[in-house]
């Protein structure tokens, strides 16, 4: 599904360098600075850094109470930092109460004035700044046509589906064409199939208007989707903050790679530390664990390897070379999802392993079984060595 | 649900209501009495609506009492929202509880005390009694009934709207005269309803504080029927509880329907 064709007045600004957050001359967008925020002695956002590029889609993703709706509402202005600082485009925020604020939000429960209709609603941002009702009622038509709901600007909200309202609230807030939009949950109330469809088209809108979108979710799918960078978040903290390549790939803590997709965790110790390689012997597993990516580590160190389970490789027989990252045992479960399987895999020591492989061919020419003896193997490239 | 009529429960329905509203269906009845004997059917009438009509104490006593609805209703309207707004949106200030007392008392406070107090007041603020006296008397207790009002429907009204004003450019001032007020509108028409109707139908409050030239239609009816019921009273009740139930039915109606009346305010 794309975006319609859009109106002249909404073309797109000159396309972004592609990564600004490594180019060491950009300038951030936003720059959050040691923000703390309290609340009658519970720490919601604990020593936030953040800084957030023009044209970034940047997700804060983390489990409900991990502070960050509470960040989106400092940066809406709903709330005050206890201490810190909040910057956007070069502003200090402190002073600057939420309607001076060049922001606007979408939120969870969409707040559509309920005794305005569609246009009022989507007008009303236009309204305060005095702009002529011609050209409000203009903006607004073109406004609904983008989010697909021209022949619905009389209706009031109560007469709107969960997605229309959707579709309103986010018109609504895109139509100052503000430098920053911040959306909580925004697609936390629609079903799953509407809410794939319409990660795409939030996508589109925010490249087509060249916006800068900061987004809530609790939905690791969604962060991964739409996102720049995420930020993921846990009790106040940004735990680790990156393209979502990096933070699947190279999650830095436990945390990370549990919250982010499956993985196989070997707990043990650290035989062996250089710049390019390291080597972690786990009892868990029975084998030493080779990674091709250096680590700050000292022998003898506790270490844990992570292993997502499609980087795995499943078997009958074992590998040529078995020195290392290979271990065996019995199938104990499968389960059948489709395009893949996970199979469920118990090891001598009693760890359980999951892999998950393309189903290429048939199920009923499944090779492997229930009970099977199988060997998993995997690459150097394939685990991170994490150290909490 | 099914309601479950039986003879008993119909029995016991028929019984209450006839206890409730027997004398006043009486009184209606008899206003359209033609004989001049309260108490024997002669006819039906419409004479004795004439007459109340041609009455002028009367008629003056009830033109006072309109007025006076509506000035108390109308402060008291603008003082209730007021208390009722405090108390729902600030949940924590020195002197809240007290306040929150303050504001509900007069709920619970005998009539008569507070038609005395008020008395003593004006008494020793040395204010000439009137048409001013009672307005302000009406006001005091009518606005705790505005403020129970609004505050209950503020309690349910979600903070977020507000927010997403401001968040559109609205200043805190125009948010509260754009959103909050047209949300919470119906809350306030049913309010200003149910303060014109306790000032209509008031005859306690309204005796200790008026003054001469201020007498309201309850004191003419209570003086009159002193001296002897006519059916003329009986016609003027008639139409007094007319007004009260339209209003006190409105102000409910508003109350349910909210702001389900969305389709035909924009056409």
């Amino acid at each position: 599904m794309t975006a319609p064709d859009l109106p002249a007045a909404l073309a797109p600004d000159a396309r972004l360098p592609a990564e600004p957050w490594n180019d060491p001359k950009a300038t951030p967008l936003i720059k959050i600075r040691n923000v703390i925020k309290r609340f009658d002695g519970f720490v919601a956002v604990d020593d936030v850094w953040l800084d957030i590029y023009k044209g970034e889609f940047f997700s804060l993703l983390g489990p409900s109470g991990c502070g960050k709706t509470t960040l989106l509402r400092l940066l809406a202005g709903f709330e005050q930092p206890t201490s810190g600082t909040i910057e956007i485009d070069g502003v200090d925020m402190a002073d600057v109460p939420p309607h001076r604020r060049p922001v606007n939000m979408m939120f969870q429960s969409y707040a559509l004035f309920p005794h305005m209709t569609v246009e009022q609603n989507v007008g009303f941002g236009l309204k305060q700044e005095h702009v002529p009702r011609r050209e409000i009622s203009r903006r607004v038509g073109e406004m609904l046509e983008l989010v697909q709901l021209a022949d619905l600007g009389r209706r009031r909200p109560h007469q709107l589906s969960g997605g229309q309202k959707q579709r309103v609230a986010l018109a609504r807030a895109l139509i100052k064409r503000p430098k920053l939009l911040l959306l909580d949950e925004p697609l936390g109330a629609l079903d799953r199939r509407l809410r794939e469809q319409t990660q795409f088209e939030l996508v589109n809108i925010q490249e087509t208007l060249g916006l800068t979108f900061i987004i809530v979710t609790h939905d690791q799918d969604e962060a991964m989707t739409v996102s720049t960078r995420i930020a993921i978040m846990d009790r106040g903290r940004t735990v680790q903050v990156g393209t979502p390549g990096e933070i699947y790939e190279y999650p830095n803590s436990l945390y990370v790679a549990g919250f982010v997709g499956d993985v196989n965790v070997f707990e043990g110790r650290v035989v062996e530390a250089g710049k390019d390689h390291v080597t972690v012997r786990s009892p868990e597993s029975g084998c030493d664990i080779y990674t091709d990516r250096g680590i700050d580590a000292v022998p003898g160190q506790e270490a844990y390897a992570a292993i997502r389970p499609e980087k795995i490789e499943i078997g009958k027989a074992p590998p040529a070379d078995a020195r290392f990252n290979c271990v065996t045992g019995r199938v104990f479960d499968i389960a059948y999802l489709g395009s893949l399987s996970t199979y469920h895999v118990r090891l001598a020591t009693g760890e359980v392993v999951k892999v998950s492989a393309a189903n290429r061919s048939r199920l009923v020419e499944r090779p492997i079984t229930w009970e099977d003896q199988v060997w998993l193997w995997w690459p150097p490239s394939a685990s991170v060595v994490l150290l909490s | 649900m099914k309601a479950g009529f039986t003879p008993a429960t119909v029995l016991a329905l028929t019984c209450g209501f006839a206890f409730l509203y027997l004398p006043i269906l009486l009184l209606v009845a008899f206003s359209f009495n033609e004989s001049r004997l309260v108490t024997v059917w002669g006819g039906f009438s419409l004479k004795w609506y004439g007459e109340m009509l041609r009455n002028r104490q009367l008629m003056d006593a009830a033109w006072v009492t309109v007025r006076i609805g509506l000035v108390s209703a109308s402060l008291a309207l603008v003082l209730g929202t007021l208390a009722g707004v405090t108390l729902a949106r600030f949940t924590r200030f020195p002197g809240r509880t007290v306040f929150s007392g303050l504001v509900f008392a007069p709920l619970v406070m005998p009539e008569v005390i507070t038609g005395l107090s008020l008395l003593l007041l004006f008494v020793s603020l040395d204010w000439a009694r009137g048409f001013w006296t009672v307005a302000v008397a009406h006001t005091t207790f009518a606005s705790a009934y505005v403020a129970v009002i609004v505050q209950s429907r503020l309690l349910t009204f979600d903070i977020i709207l507000e927010e997403a004003a401001m968040d559109l450019g609205a200043s805190p001032l125009k948010t509260f005269f754009v959103i909050t007020l047209p949300v919470i509108a119906p809350a306030l028409v049913s309010g200003w309803l149910l303060a014109f109707t306790l000032s209509l139908d008031d005859l306690v409050v309204a005796s200790f504080t008026t003054g001469p030239g201020a007498t309201t239609l309850p004191m003419r009816i209570y003086s009159q029927v002193r001296l002897g019921v006519t059916p003329e009273i009986n016609a003027v009740s008639t139409v007094l509880i007319g007004f009260v139930t339209l209003g006190v039915i409105t102000a409910t109606l508003i109350q349910k329907r909210r702001f389900a009346d969305g389709q035909k305010r924009k056409a």
